[in-house]
């Protein structure tokens, strides 16, 4: 019988899961947005699988991830999201040596050994201007939605540079811009290089080994993909759309499966029934 | 009789003083900065000289100072905002051995020597964390006005901690703890004490020695004063000029010039640009960061079992 297992990535803004099978195949994905009840979050997602065909109980195992793992009333292990980070890209680019994931509140850079483990890794989420929020407050400031900050940035001619360090200062700095007549796209493309320089540093402190895999929710912004580029000189994976995304989901899907494998292998699988926990 | 001013140009707010010849403050002025600077160094001066009753030709000498120092340009020479802040305070209180000043986008901790000298200073202008401006944040998400922060946060039973470090974050972060049901004076304590924590954390790295002489614009927050107050377990010299010591110190550069033609603010300066030479570019976080960002460890029961 076939195994299915799930990943479950309680983020910040957002709760993805995914559901895969024993060849690794990706049966179904699912993103809902998280708010303030983590544990109400993922039941929507599982509950969102459902309708797609997978129900709970086709769940062999589950593996939380992200800010909210501990509180997933329905895993059977909780994972860092560094650890599944770093198994997802690993899995979709097997010669990743670095990753790098931005995301809206966080940037995380990752040294992965030829197995997918994390040998290396350091946080960004104590300051907003190294992570998405930056660009952001940029748009902002500037009278545009968020949504709009990656076709906006790929206008530009003659991007300027952002040196306020702080995301709150840099709201100075981008109306002094915008009076003495810069075009917004200018200036949006001038914070993108700003977020992709402070990205390519925190690279830099685990070591710059390549092949380079990037992940989470700025891979989908092609502007800060090229500016990542262009400062990295290098070519970089970048995940397909939505799987950058889903790389915390799907490498804790896997660690998942490689956990049930391991059972099995121990003579510990498949579980016998539990009823409220309690072996029967 | 002669005098001379002093005109300190904030990020937020520009003041200006002017003073006789027997340091006394005879006119002064505030004004907002807005985005044209020499416009509002131009008003903050016109407005101090007006106060003294004078005209701006009375005026023998003129120093800039503060963070638009160089758009004082009928000013006669600039001095940096740190020995200004650091003779104003010495001026006004004469054993100030250790400055603290909080301003709209920066906060400065300045260590004193005899005659009011700097011995040593450490800055944070980079990251809005810890001044004035993460109070406006504050402020902003709860909708209070600025003036009424410090009463409304001293009545707090149970203040809340700010966990977060940036001024982004911390706005949700407080409408995270509204949303939680907590109370808005107990909200607006835990910001008031998340800014007066990494205000000691800056005054730690030039050593606290009393007295301490707490200036700039957040002084005319009572909460602040208190809590910084009970953090460092001393009062600190707050003077109801607190706000124009900047201002104060540049003038007295100014009587300095305007008496002996050389010496005093030109050599205020050559001491600035040497200990201004310590200040490192940042890297990812300043330099001058209490909280720079460092590796967190994982944690060991997350990996074990894999």
């Amino acid at each position: 019988m076939s195994v299915r297992t799930a990943g479950i990535d309680v983020g910040a803004t957002y709760t993805k899961a995914i559901v895969i099978d024993s060849v690794r195949q990706v049966l179904a994905m699912t993103m809902v947005k998280t708010g303030f009840d983590l544990a109400g979050a993922s039941e929507k997602a599982l509950a969102e699988l459902g309708r797609q065909g997978i129900e709970r109980g086709d769940l062999d195992y589950v593996a939380s991830t992200g800010y909210g793992r501990y509180v997933v009333p329905a895993r059977d292990l909780q994972i860092t999201e560094l650890t599944c980070h770093a198994r997802g890209a690993s899995f979709l680019h097997p010669a990743t040596r670095t990753v790098l994931d931005v995301g809206g509140q966080t940037v995380k850079a990752i040294r992965v050994d030829e197995r997918g483990k994390v040998r290396a890794f350091r946080l960004n989420d104590k300051c907003a201007a190294g992570t998405g929020a930056f660009l952001e407050k940029t748009a902002r400031y500037m009278g545009f939605d968020p949504t709009q900050i990656g076709e906006l940035a790929l206008r530009s001619r003659e991007p300027v540079t952002i040196s306020s360090v702080c995301a709150v200062f840099a709201e100075s700095e981008v109306i002094n811009h915008l009076t003495s007549g810069t075009p917004p796209e200018d200036i949006m493309y001038g914070a993108v290089r700003s977020l992709a320089g402070r990205a390519v540093q925190l690279m830099k402190r685990v070591g710059l080994e390549p092949e380079y895999t990037f992940a989470g929710g700025m891979s989908r912004n092609e502007a800060f993909v090229k500016a990542l580029g262009l400062a990295l000189k290098a070519p970089v994976n970048v995940l397909p759309d939505p799987m950058g995304q889903y790389n915390g989901a799907l490498g804790a899907a896997l660690l998942a499966l490689d956990r049930v494998n391991k059972l099995r292998a121990a003579g510990e699988w498949p579980r016998r029934a539990t009823v409220h926990g309690v072996v029967a | 009789m002669m005098h001379v001013a002093g005109v300190d140009v904030g990020s937020t707010q520009t003041k200006a003083v002017v003073v006789d010849i027997r340091r006394r403050v005879v006119g002064k002025s505030l004004v907002d900065t807005g985005a044209i600077i020499t416009a509002a160094a131009q008003s903050a001066f016109d407005a101090a000289v007006e106060d003294a009753g004078l005209e701006a030709a009375d005026i023998a000498y003129v120093v800039g100072t503060g963070y638009g120092r160089y758009k004082v340009t009928f000013g006669d020479t600039q001095v940096t905002e740190i020995s200004c802040h650091a003779r104003g305070a010495r001026y006004l209180f004469p054993d100030t051995r250790t400055v603290l000043d909080i301003g709209g986008q920066d906060t400065k901790a300045i260590k004193v020597g005899d005659e009011g000298s700097v011995l040593d200073f450490c800055m944070n202008d980079k990251c809005a964390a810890g001044t004035g401006r993460f109070l406006g944040a504050g402020a902003f998400a709860l909708d209070i006005p600025l003036g009424e922060l410090g009463p409304l946060a001293l009545r707090a039973r149970s203040p809340v901690k700010i966990t977060t470090t940036c001024t982004v974050f911390a706005e949700s972060e407080i409408i995270n703890w509204l949303a939680r049901g907590k109370k808005v004076e107990d909200v607006l304590m835990g910001v008031h004490q998340a800014i007066a924590t990494r205000s000691l954390s800056l005054l730690r790295r030039v050593g606290v020695e009393e007295e301490i002489t707490f200036t700039g614009g957040v002084t005319r927050n009572v909460a602040m004063v208190q809590i910084l107050e009970q953090m460092l377990e001393t009062r600190l010299n707050v003077s109801p000029e607190a706000h124009y010591m900047g201002a104060i110190g540049a003038s007295l550069f100014a009587l300095d010039q305007a008496e002996s033609g050389a010496a005093g603010a030109l050599e205020a300066l050559t001491i600035e640009s040497r200990l201004d030479s310590k200040r490192s570019e940042p890297e990812l976080c300043s330099s001058a960061c209490p909280n720079p960002i460092i590796p967190k460890r994982m944690r060991d029961e997350e990996v074990a079992h894999l």
